[in-house]
């Protein structure tokens, strides 16, 4: 099944891959994925798709929030969130068509980005399922190119954002040593 | 702070210094010759080993004597491809381990240039973390942070991946004050309702049951572990990775479980109503067919791992935490509970350790003897009787290092030192280099295969170099043992390229690298051979030849229930 991850993490290079390789090295494929900064430029929040276990999505957030550049990992698959997708279409037109598409393009509340003699380029965005609903039709009319975002998830939960406080390094050091000295 | 410039390489020596290394293992090349310039008058001991993987077995045999960090060393390209093998074996075993390599200068890289690869990348899933360092600037820090995560936490390798010209180039020098890793938790305390639920819970049960691991160990944990199965008075079993958690001497210790576990271990494991899991993974080697693991048992899991809660075994009462802390408040919570219900269910309890006595009587891990050939574990006797539970025993990766942990007793941690997650042959007789150097007082063996044993042969020049005083015993059946083992059970006795003839002269050998070596063979001279290795304060190389064609037992084959064990190979039928 689908699960939905909603990851903050800091914007360094490597932080995707180990992201990436930690859902291949288990051998989970990705459906989707989106990334961008945050308001704060030094942080990135990635949402992901993967196609898991229902029983394995706990342990997935578990061994994502081990990542020493992830600042938190939710899963938000089941919990108070929007999702949203934005997907681009380009529909070919004849004469007799153009009308009827821009009157499903309203509909789906899409909005044309690009008006041709040969056709449209739509951009819509809402619900996956309905972007889907929103393929469906516009294949009706003829051959059409589609590109998705993938799901762009922002939960409503008030989950609280823990982070570790800086150490100093004597205090850090002081504990290892404390330790050798023990034993 | 200084207002000097110092080279990258000279501040990454002395950011080492200052995280208090003492050694490095590693091997030189072409871009880290600007940090070996720097070495060559710095007070940081390098030992050069002979191939980079055995740089990073010999670190973590450093580690794991020790429990500081183990620092490895090697050049870009090959050169960190070599180390991949004890960066996944380190990663396994969650062994502290710092790994610096070289990297092509920043402005050569990705242009295919001489040993370029792409180590951050290769190493990703090899290591707890990785960095690489592109700026001299970011240099100090990277290195502190990489010390932290190594050994804090569930310790695990780090690497560094440093660029030629961040070695090369100069920078002022300005000593770190703190560690910044927003993300990176560390949980230590663990949750004081948890624990003293887990108290309740444990003087509730009838038939508890320890089982202890490498976490324990990694804690530094062994004397609170030790309070606390002696105020509980349970039995405790050590995995291979705990050995020595508990003295093996100790009366509630009854040895290891799993796989090629006792008898003993294994029915308490399967019969037990709670299981106390300290520093553990449920490890397949350990719980054999998981559905059929300790089917009546409830699970009470200590971890500084919250992603192990769980992960193979569902933990009734989760504790995640640092066991050093966690099990001193554990105690402390027993010992409020015990004047009303120590009493309890006594009268049961006595009859579990009852049951369990019967069991170790039943099937004791008692070596096999003969008096035409050396049996194997007649070897391994010997060694645990020289040992005295006191030696540092480096092991190798197969039956004999099944036979060692069956029968050579520790009672100290870090005493026992040996791949246990990725079984990486070769590791031995480089992760006895490195507990040398850490412990040099100490009488270490080095107990291999006579396969393993041919996979590290280039570290003798390492040893004789040294002159370490490391008795490397061959524990020599001419067979890749192990895997003959399972042909002969499982593959119709086919044994495919299993033979390993052509065992070199280990006198000519030993003799080639200087020291001694000597092969036995007859029942009578191998106690004394192994007492003269003792005596040798040099190195020295025992092969020993014994039986061909002995099987590890007990056994559970793979995908069996630990009680389903076969105890000993069939028997001839006398007529």
């Amino acid at each position: 099944m689908q699960q939905i991850i909603s990851l903050l993490m800091e914007n360094k290079p490597g932080a995707l891959m180990r992201v990436t390789g930690l859902l291949s090295q288990r051998g989970y494929n990705i459906e989707s994925l989106t990334v961008a900064r945050t308001l704060d430029p030094t942080l990135s929040r990635m949402t992901i798709t993967v196609d898991v276990e229902p029983q394995i999505r706990s342990q997935v957030i578990k061994q994502m929030n081990k990542l020493i550049n992830v600042l938190q990992a939710t899963d938000v698959t089941e919990g108070p969130s929007v999702n949203r997708e934005l997907v681009l279409i380009r529909v070919r037109t004849t004469q007799g068509t153009r009308t009827a598409v821009l009157k499903e393009a309203e509909i789906f509340q899409a909005r044309v980005v690009d008006s041709t003699v040969e056709g449209f380029a739509l951009e819509a965005t809402g619900d996956p399922e309905k972007l889907d609903e929103f393929i469906d039709v516009m294949k009706s009319y003829g051959d059409i190119e589609v590109t998705r975002s993938g799901i762009l998830s922002m939960s409503l939960d008030n989950k609280k954002l823990r982070l570790s406080p800086p150490i100093p390094r004597g205090a850090a050091q002081e504990e290892a040593l404390e330790y050798q000295r023990a034993n | 702070m200084s207002s000097n410039l110092y080279s990258g390489a000279k501040i990454l020596l002395n950011c080492l210094q200052s995280e208090n290394v003492e050694c490095i293992f590693g091997y030189p090349g072409g871009v880290t010759l600007p940090l070996y310039d720097a070495l060559f008058d710095h007070p940081i001991k390098h030992i050069l080993v002979r191939h980079e993987q055995n740089a990073a077995f010999a670190a973590q045999g450093f580690a794991r004597a020790t429990g500081k960090v183990g620092v490895c060393c090697a050049t870009s390209g090959p050169g960190a491809t070599n180390l991949v093998t004890g960066l996944v074996d380190a990663m396994m075993d969650s062994i502290p381990l710092v790994a610096l390599t070289g990297q092509v200068s920043t402005k050569l890289m990705g242009s295919d240039a001489f040993q370029e690869a792409d180590t951050f990348g290769i190493t990703r899933s090899a290591t707890k973390h990785n960095f690489l360092v592109k700026n001299i600037a970011d240099l100090p820090q990277v290195i502190h942070e990489a010390f932290y995560i190594a050994a804090s936490g569930r310790p695990g390798p780090v690497l560094v991946d440093v660029t030629k010209d961040v070695f090369q180039s100069q920078s002022h020098y300005t000593p770190v004050s703190e560690i910044h890793l927003p993300g990176y938790k560390v949980f230590s305390e663990g949750h004081s309702g948890q624990i003293r639920r887990a108290a309740q819970m444990i003087w509730e049960a009838e038939q508890p049951f320890v089982y202890a691991g490498g976490g324990v160990i990694a804690a530094n944990a062994s004397k609170e572990f030790r309070n606390f199965v002696e105020t509980l008075d349970a039995p405790a079993v050590c995995t291979l990775m705990g050995l020595g958690a508990l003295p093996a001497a100790h009366p509630n210790f009854i040895s290891m479980p799993g796989m090629h576990g006792s008898y003993a271990a294994n029915m308490g494991m399967s019969n037990t109503d709670l299981i106390v899991a300290l520093g553990v993974r449920f490890d397949d080697r350990v719980t054999g067919r998981l559905a059929a693991f300790a089917p009546h048992a409830k699970v009470i899991h200590v971890d500084i791992d919250p992603a192990e809660i769980g992960k193979n075994r569902h933990a009734d009462l989760p504790i995640v935490g640092d066991l050093k802390r966690v099990l001193p408040k554990l105690v402390e919570e027993l010992n409020a509970l015990a004047p009303e219900m120590r009493a309890k269910n006594s009268a049961r309890r006595q009859a579990w350790w009852k049951q369990i006595r019967e069991w170790k009587e039943e099937h004791p891990l008692k070596p096999e003897t003969s008096e035409s050939e050396i049996k194997p574990q007649h070897l391994m006797a010997e060694i645990d009787r020289l040992s005295g539970g006191q030696a540092i025993v480096a092991s190798d990766v197969g039956q004999h290092q099944m036979w060692a942990a069956q029968l050579v007793r520790f009672n100290e941690p870090r005493l026992w030192i040996n791949s246990g997650g990725l079984g990486s042959m070769g590791f031995g007789l480089p992760a006895a280099i490195g507990a040398q150097f850490a412990r040099p007082e100490k009488l270490v063996f080095a107990v291999l295969g006579d396969g393993g044993f041919q996979m590290s042969i280039p570290e003798l020049a390492t040893i004789a170099n040294h002159s370490l005083p490391i008795k490397i015993v061959v524990m020599n059946n001419g067979y890749l043992g192990m895997v003959r083992q399972w042909q002969e059970l499982f593959y119709n006795n086919r044994l495919s390229e299993v033979a390993l003839t052509s065992f070199p002269d280990v006198e000519k050998l030993a003799g080639a690298y200087g020291f001694t070596g000597r092969t036995v063979d007859r029942v009578s001279e191998m106690p004394r051979a192994l007492e003269e290795a003792v005596r040798t304060p040099r190195p020295y190389l025992l092969n020993v030849k014994v039986s061909p064609l002995e099987n590890v037992f007990p056994m559970v084959p793979a995908g069996g229930a630990i009680n389903e064990m076969v105890l000993r190979p069939p028997q001839p039928v006398e007529v």
